[in-house]
C-alpha cells in the first residue's frame, strides 16, 4: 500500500468545527439551571479540544494507523523475553460475553460467583504450575509483580523483626529489576555471571550476607539457559535468611517440567501476557499474578479470593473476597485485578490442560534449538555466533560484535534491515553483558517453515552487506517511515499536539512547534 | 570527538569526570569516557549559579537518549558559572567534552583536594 | 501437537537432525533430575475450542451484570455505553496484537495513537503533558507520590479522606516501602479540611469529585500546599471534567485518574488504565511511557518513544517508575472514545449526567427517612445516608431487579448507613424513578421492621 502523506495527519487534525459521532439522549428530566447546580467558579473556562469528526472518520483515521503498525497475527516476531506466541481468538470471544464484560467490580459476591469462581480456579492451576500453592492476581504487570515480590519480601523480614537493606540481581537481569528494586525501598546489588553464562557461585556466596534480603532471578536466565546452579544458588540464598524471587518472564520453557516452587523460590510472579496468550495490545494490558510458599503467604495483597465449603444452599461451595488479612502489604490497585486477562488466561490453560503446556514449552525448547542449529550455519555463525556454545531453552542469544568488527554493520542495522522483510526483528542490546545482542525467542507457535526463512533472511541480509554495509547502515527503506530521530525527539520532546483554531474558524493554521522548554 | 581523547592539562576523577584548575576556580566537565558511554546527550540538568558542590557527591544530572547519568564533582566549592550554551545544544558535550562541552565554572573551597586527582595517564589506565 | 503448535513427527525428525540430538528430552539436560517434575500437572487434558466455550459461557451465567438488573454502582467504575466502533477497532489485530513500540519505524500506529491520546488527556486535565497511560487509578496515585518523592525528598504525604479507599490503601502500601508516612485530611461537610502542613509535606493529594461525589475547592488546595512547598496532586474523574475546572487552572501539580469511564468495559475491575498529566517543569520526571513527535531521515513526521531514561541507569538508581507494559491498548480505546463524544459531545454528556444525577438525588431525598450526606455540587455520582439498616434495604432493592448502589459502611463507618449512587447516561429517568420507588418501599419495610414510626 502506499502511504499517503495525510497519513501522518492527527485526528486532531481530520477535525473540522461542528462534525460529531455522539449525540447525547435527550434530556428526560426537569432541567435545572447549570449556575444552580454548578457554580461558575467551579467551571472550567474552556471546553477542552477535543476532536470534531464523524463515525466514519474515525473509523478510516484508526484503520489507516493501524496498517501502519506490524503485528504478530501478520509476522514473525522473535522477540526475546517477551514470548509473543499466537493469541487464540476463541478468546475475545469469551471476553466479551456480557456476565464477564459487564461485571461490576463491586457487584456484590453471591452475584459474583461465576467471576470469583474463575478468578479462584485459575489461581490453583497457576499454583500447581508454579508449585507454590498461594496466590495473588492482584498484580496489573509483570514490573507489579516484581513490586509485589519485593513488598512481600519486606513484610516477611521486617515481621521477624529484621531491617534488611539490599537485593541482589544477575548483571543479565531485567531493565525493569533496578528500578523495582529503588521503589521497594532497598538498594541493588549486582551478582556476576560466569564464562557459562550461569550465576557466577563465587561471587553470589562473597555478597550474600545477612543484609541481603533477596535475590531476584529467572530461570532460564534472559541468555536463554537454565541455572545448572540453581540448587547450590536456593542453598547459599536461604542459609543467609534471605527470600528467592523468580521472574516469571522465561516460564515457557519449563511449564510442566520443571516448577519454580520445586527449585526453592519463595515468590514466583507470572507475565499472563506472556506464557498465557494475553494480547500484547501495543504495550499492555497485561497482568503479573504472584505465587508463593506458605511462610510469605499471610502477607500477600488484600483482598484474596477464597473459597468456602458451605454456600449459600448448604451444599455448592462459595467464593468470596477475604479482607481480613491483617499482616498484608496492603493494595497494589484497586478493585482485583485485571479480570479481562484472567478469562483469556485461564480459556488457554484449560484449552491447553496438562498435557498441552508441556507440549508449549517443549515445542518452544525445540523451536529455539533449531533455529539456533540453522543459525549456525556457515555464513551466519562466523558473524553472528551464539554467546555461549550449549544448547539453549526457549531463547537464545547471539553476539552480532564479529559482524560489526568485520562487516562494518551493527546489531541496530541488521534490526532495521530485518523491517524491510517483513519479521519483527528479536530483541537488540539485550542482555547487556552480551556485545551487541540479539535475543531470539520464537515461541512455540511458529512453523518449521517460518524459522527456516527467517534463518534464509539472516543469511541473505549478512550476504548482501559483505557486498554493501551501507544498504542495512539505511535501512529501513520499505516501512512507513525510516530511521527517525529519537534524539531530537528527547532533546525537545513535543509530547502534544499544539493547540490551534478549529479549521472553519477566523484565523486557521496549525502549528506543530515545539512544546516550550521549562 | 570520534576518538578517545584525555588531554594533558587536566585533572581526572575516577568517576569520569575532569577539571581544569586555575588558581583556586576551576572548569569540570566529562571525560571522552563518559560521553561515549552515554550516547548522544539529550539534556543537561543545570545547577544553579550560587550552589554549593561537594568533592565525590553528585552536583548535577546529564541524559541521554539511552540512559541518565549523574556527574561527580571532582572538586568542592561554589558554582560561579554555568554552560548556558547546552540548553539548546547538549550534543556539545559530545562533540568538544573538554572545550565547548564544559559544565560548570566552581570557586574552590579547598584546592588541596586536587592532589587527590588523577593525571590523564593514570586516568586512562583506570579504563583499560 | 495442540492446535496451536504445528510440529509434526516428520517436522520433528528433522529438527531434532538439525539439532544433532536423538529426542526432545535431550534438549532438557541442563534440568537435575531431582528438579524434574516426573508427573502431569494437576490441570486436566485439554479441551476443544466448544468445550471451553460452553465452560466459560457457563462461568459468565453465574454472574449478574449490568445487563440484568438496573444498576447505580460507581465508586470508581462506572457502566457507561461503550460504541460498537471501538470494539472492532481495538478488534484489529494490528492494534491487538504487537508488542509494545520498540522499533518504531513498524510501529507508527500505535505511537501515533499515544500522541493522539496524550493531547486528549493534557486538553482534559488542563496540563501540558500526559504520558501514554499507567495501569489505573489507585496505582496512578502511588506512582504520582513517587513523582513528588523524588521531586522534593520530604517524608510525608497528606491524602484526604475523600480520595478514593483503594487509591489510599494503595498509596500506604508503597509509601511504607519508601520510609514515608501518610496523614489523612478529615472531610467536613463532604470535602476536604486541610490540617496545617507543617514542612515536611511533599504532596497533598485530593479526589475531583471526591469518593462522596462532592466537587472539592481544587484552587484552594493547591494554594494551601504550594505556601507548604508542597506538590498537589488531584486523582479526578475524568468525564467531569468536562465541566468543571481543570486542574491546570486550579495550580495542581499532578492530575491522575482512573480511565475506565473513557471506552473501556467494567470486565469485574480491569484491564481499564490509568491517565497521568503534569507540569511542564515536571516533564522528565513522568513515569511511564510517552510518546514524541519528531521526523525521519527523509524528514518525513514520525512517533517515537522518549524520554525513556528514567528506567535504564548508567549509575545511581534514579527511577521514576518500573512501568514495562502499562494499558496501551485499553488508552486507545479511551482516544477513539474522546474522539467520539468530540469537543461539544463530552459537555453535553456531562450536563445530561449533572441534571440527571440532581433529580435523582432530589427524588431520593424526598423519600422519608433518607437525607443528603452533605449539599456540595455533584456532577454523576452523590451519597445518602438512608436511616434504615443499609444491608436490608439493597437486599429488598435487589430482589426487585435494582441495584442501588455501594454502601458506605466498610470504608467510611461513619456513615453505617451511607449509600453511594452513580447515574450514567444509561440510567435514564424512569430508571431513576424506579429507583426511587423500590428504595423508599425498601426504607418504609426496613424501618418498620427496626420499629422506626414512619
Amino acid at each position: 500500500m502506499i502511504a499517503e502523506a495525510d497519513d501522518t495527519l492527527t485526528i486532531f487534525e481530520r477535525s473540522k468545527a461542528g462534525r460529531r459521532a455522539f449525540v447525547a439522549p435527550a434530556l428526560d428530566v426537569p432541567p435545572r439551571s447549570l449556575d444552580e447546580l454548578l457554580p461558575a467558579e467551579l467551571r472550567r473556562s474552556e471546553p477542552a479540544w477535543l476532536p470534531e469528526v464523524s463515525e466514519p472518520e474515525i473509523v478510516r483515521h484508526y484503520n489507516r494507523l493501524s496498517k501502519r503498525n506490524f503485528d504478530l497475527d501478520t509476522g514473525f516476531y522473535p522477540l526475546g523475553s517477551c514470548t509473543m506466541k499466537h493469541n487464540p481468538k476463541l478468546h475475545e470471544r469469551i471476553a466479551g460475553l456480557p456476565g464477564h464484560a459487564r461485571m461490576h467490580p463491586l457487584q456484590d459476591p453471591t452475584r459474583a460467583q461465576g467471576a470469583l469462581e474463575l478468578m479462584w480456579r485459575l489461581q490453583e492451576a497457576l499454583g500447581e504450575i508454579a508449585g507454590l500453592p498461594y496466590v495473588s492476581l492482584q498484580p496489573s504487570a509483570g514490573s507489579q509483580g516484581e513490586l509485589a515480590g519485593v513488598l512481600l519480601t519486606r513484610a516477611y523480614h521486617e515481621d521477624r523483626g529484621e531491617r534488611r537493606t539490599k537485593v541482589l540481581t544477575p548483571d543479565t537481569a531485567h531493565g525493569t529489576n533496578p528500578a523495582t528494586v529503588t521503589m521497594g525501598g532497598y538498594e541493588m546489588v549486582k551478582v556476576q555471571s560466569d564464562a557459562n553464562g550461569n550465576v557466577d557461585l563465587d561471587d553470589l556466596r562473597a555478597k550474600a550476607d545477612e543484609d541481603v534480603a533477596c535475590l531476584m532471578l529467572t530461570n532460564p536466565s534472559t541468555l536463554g539457559l537454565f541455572e545448572t546452579g540453581i540448587e547450590a544458588i536456593e542453598r547459599i540464598v536461604h542459609g543467609v535468611g534471605a527470600t528467592l524471587y523468580y521472574d516469571g518472564a522465561n516460564l515457557n520453557a519449563i511449564m510442566g517440567i520443571s516448577r519454580p516452587g520445586d527449585m526453592g523460590f519463595d515468590i514466583v510472579h507470572f507475565n499472563l501476557h506472556k506464557s498465557f496468550t494475553q494480547p500484547h495490545g501495543g504495550g499492555g494490558p497485561g497482568a503479573g499474578p504472584v505465587a508463593v510458599a506458605e511462610r510469605i503467604e499471610p502477607y500477600l495483597p488484600r483482598p484474596q479470593v477464597v473459597r468456602g465449603e458451605l454456600g449459600s444452599n448448604g451444599s455448592e461451595p462459595f467464593y468470596d473476597l477475604d479482607y481480613d488479612r491483617p499482616k498484608s502489604i496492603g493494595r497494589l490497585r484497586g478493585f482485583q485485578g485485571n479480570y479481562g486477562v484472567f478469562v483469556r488466561s485461564y480459556a488457554y490453560i484449560r484449552s491447553l490442560g496438562a498435557p498441552g503446556l508441556r507440549d508449549a514449552s517443549e515445542t518452544a525448547v525445540l523451536n529455539a534449538n533449531y533455529l539456533l542449529a540453522r543459525l549456525r550455519q556457515h555464513g551466519v555463525a562466523e558473524y553472528l555466533p551464539a554467546a555461549y556454545d550449549r544448547l539453549c531453552m526457549h531463547e537464545f542469544v547471539l553476539s552480532g560484535e564479529p559482524m560489526r568488527h568485520q562487516l562494518h554493520v551493527k546489531t541496530l542495522d541488521l534490526a532495521k534491515r530485518l523491517l524491510d522483510h517483513g519479521v519483527h526483528p528479536p530483541t537488540v542490546y539485550f542482555p547487556l553483558i552480551v556485545e551487541e545482542a540479539l535475543m531470539v525467542e520464537p515461541t512455540e507457535t511458529e512453523t518449521k517453515e517460518t524459522l527456516d526463512r527467517f534463518a534464509e533472511i539472516v543469511a541473505k541480509i549478512l550476504r548482501e552487506a559483505r557486498d554493501d554495509p551501507s544498504v542495512a547502515q539505511n535501512a529501513p527503506y520499505t516501512t512507513p517511515v525510516r530511521r527517525l530521530d529519537e534524539a531530537g525527539a528527547a532533546r525537545h520532546p513535543v509530547v502534544r499536539q499544539s493547540k490551534a483554531p478549529p479549521p472553519g474558524a477566523a484565523d486557521h493554521s496549525i502549528n506543530n512547534g515545539p512544546v516550550p522548554a521549562a | 570527538m570520534a576518538d578517545p581523547s584525555y588531554p594533558d592539562d587536566l585533572k581526572y576523577h575516577p568517576e569520569h569526570d575532569w577539571a581544569r584548575i586555575d588558581g583556586d576556580t576551576a572548569t569540570f566537565g566529562i571525560t571522552w569516557y563518559a560521553q561515549d558511554a552515554l550516547g548522544e546527550v539529550v539534556f543537561f540538568d543545570a545547577p544553579a549559579v550560587g550552589a554549593s558542590v561537594s568533592k565525590d557527591q553528585a552536583y548535577t544530572e546529564v541524559e541521554s537518549v539511552k540512559a541518565v547519568s549523574d556527574v561527580i564533582a571532582p572538586l568542592s566549592g561554589e558554582v560561579t558559572a554555568v554552560n548556558d550554551a547546552l540548553a539548546d545544544s547538549p550534543e556539545t558535550i559530545n562533540d568538544d567534552p573538554y572545550g565547548e562541552g564544559w559544565l560548570v565554572r566552581v570557586k574552590l573551597s579547598d584546592p588541596s583536594e586536587a592532589d587527590l586527582l588523577m593525571d590523564s595517564s593514570e586516568y586512562e589506565a583506570t579504563l583499560e | 501437537m495442540t492446535r496451536y503448535t504445528s510440529a509434526t513427527d516428520a517436522d520433528r525428525e528433522e529438527m531434532l537432525a538439525a539439532i544433532g540430538v536423538a529426542a526432545v528430552e535431550e534438549l532438557f539436560e541442563d534440568i537435575p533430575e531431582s528438579l524434574r517434575l516426573n508427573r502431569q500437572l494437576s490441570l486436566g487434558d485439554g479441551r476443544s475450542e466448544l468445550e471451553v466455550f460452553e465452560e466459560f459461557r457457563a462461568l459468565a451465567a453465574r454472574n449478574t451484570s449490568a445487563e440484568d438488573e438496573i444498576g447505580f454502582l460507581g465508586a470508581g467504575m462506572y457502566d457507561h455505553y461503550v460504541p460498537a466502533l471501538i470494539d472492532s477497532i481495538i478488534g484489529r489485530s494490528e492494534f491487538l496484537t504487537p508488542y509494545t513500540p520498540y522499533q518504531p519505524e513498524i510501529s507508527q500506529g500505535g505511537l501515533q495513537a499515544m500522541f493522539e491520546y496524550q493531547t486528549a488527556i493534557s486538553e482534559l486535565t488542563g496540563l501540558p503533558v500526559s504520558n501514554a497511560s499507567v495501569y489505573e487509578g489507585p496505582s496512578a496515585v502511588a506512582a504520582a507520590g513517587y513523582v513528588a518523592k523524588h521531586t522534593n525528598n520530604r517524608r510525608r504525604f497528606v491524602i484526604s479522606r475523600g480520595v478514593h479507599p483503594h487509591s489510599r490503601e494503595t498509596l500506604r502500601t508503597h509509601a511504607h516501602a519508601w520510609g514515608m508516612e501518610v496523614a489523612e485530611a478529615p472531610l467536613n461537610g463532604g470535602v476536604t479540611e486541610l490540617p496545617d502542613l507543617g514542612e515536611d509535606a511533599s504532596a497533598v493529594i485530593v479526589q475531583q469529585p471526591n469518593f462522596l461525589g462532592a466537587v472539592e475547592d481544587l484552587t484552594a488546595v493547591a494554594n494551601a500546599a504550594r505556601t507548604a512547598g508542597a506538590l498537589t496532586i488531584a486523582a479526578c474523574d475524568p468525564l467531569p471534567l468536562a465541566l468543571l475546572k481543570t486542574p491546570g487552572e486550579c495550580g495542581v501539580d499532578i492530575a491522575v485518574g482512573e480511565g475506565q469511564s473513557l471506552g473501556n468495559r467494567l470486565d469485574f475491575g480491569g484491564p481499564s488504565f490509568g491517565f497521568f498529566a503534569a507540569t511542564e517543569a515536571l516533564m522528565r520526571r513522568m513515569p511511564g511511557r510517552i510518546a514524541g513527535e519528531t521526523t525521519d531521515v527523509d524528514g518525513k513526521r514520525g512517533f517515537v518513544l522518549t524520554l525513556q531514561t528514567r528506567e535504564q541507569h548508567i549509575r545511581r538508581e534514579k527511577a521514576t517508575s518500573n512501568i514495562c507494559t502499562a494499558q496501551a491498548l485499553n488508552a486507545l480505546a479511551g482516544v477513539i472514545y474522546l474522539s467520539w463524544l468530540g469537543r461539544e459531545g463530552i459537555v453535553e454528556l456531562a450536563e445530561l449526567m449533572l441534571q440527571r444525577t440532581a433529580y435523582a438525588r432530589e427524588r431520593l431525598t424526598q423519600i422519608a427517612g433518607v437525607t443528603p450526606l452533605h449539599e456540595r455540587p455533584v456532577v454523576r455520582e452523590f451519597a445518602v445516608e438512608i436511616g434504615a439498616p443499609v444491608g436490608a434495604v439493597i437486599a429488598r432493592c435487589r430482589e426487585q431487579g435494582v441495584n442501588p448502589g455501594y454502601p458506605l459502611w466498610r470504608e467510611y463507618p461513619e456513615h453505617p448507613d451511607g449509600l453511594l449512587v452513580a447515574i450514567t447516561e444509561r440510567r435514564s429517568r424512569a430508571d431513576i424513578d424506579r429507583l426511587a420507588d423500590v428504595l423508599a418501599a425498601a426504607v418504609v419495610a426496613e424501618r418498620e421492621a427496626v420499629g422506626i414510626q414512619a
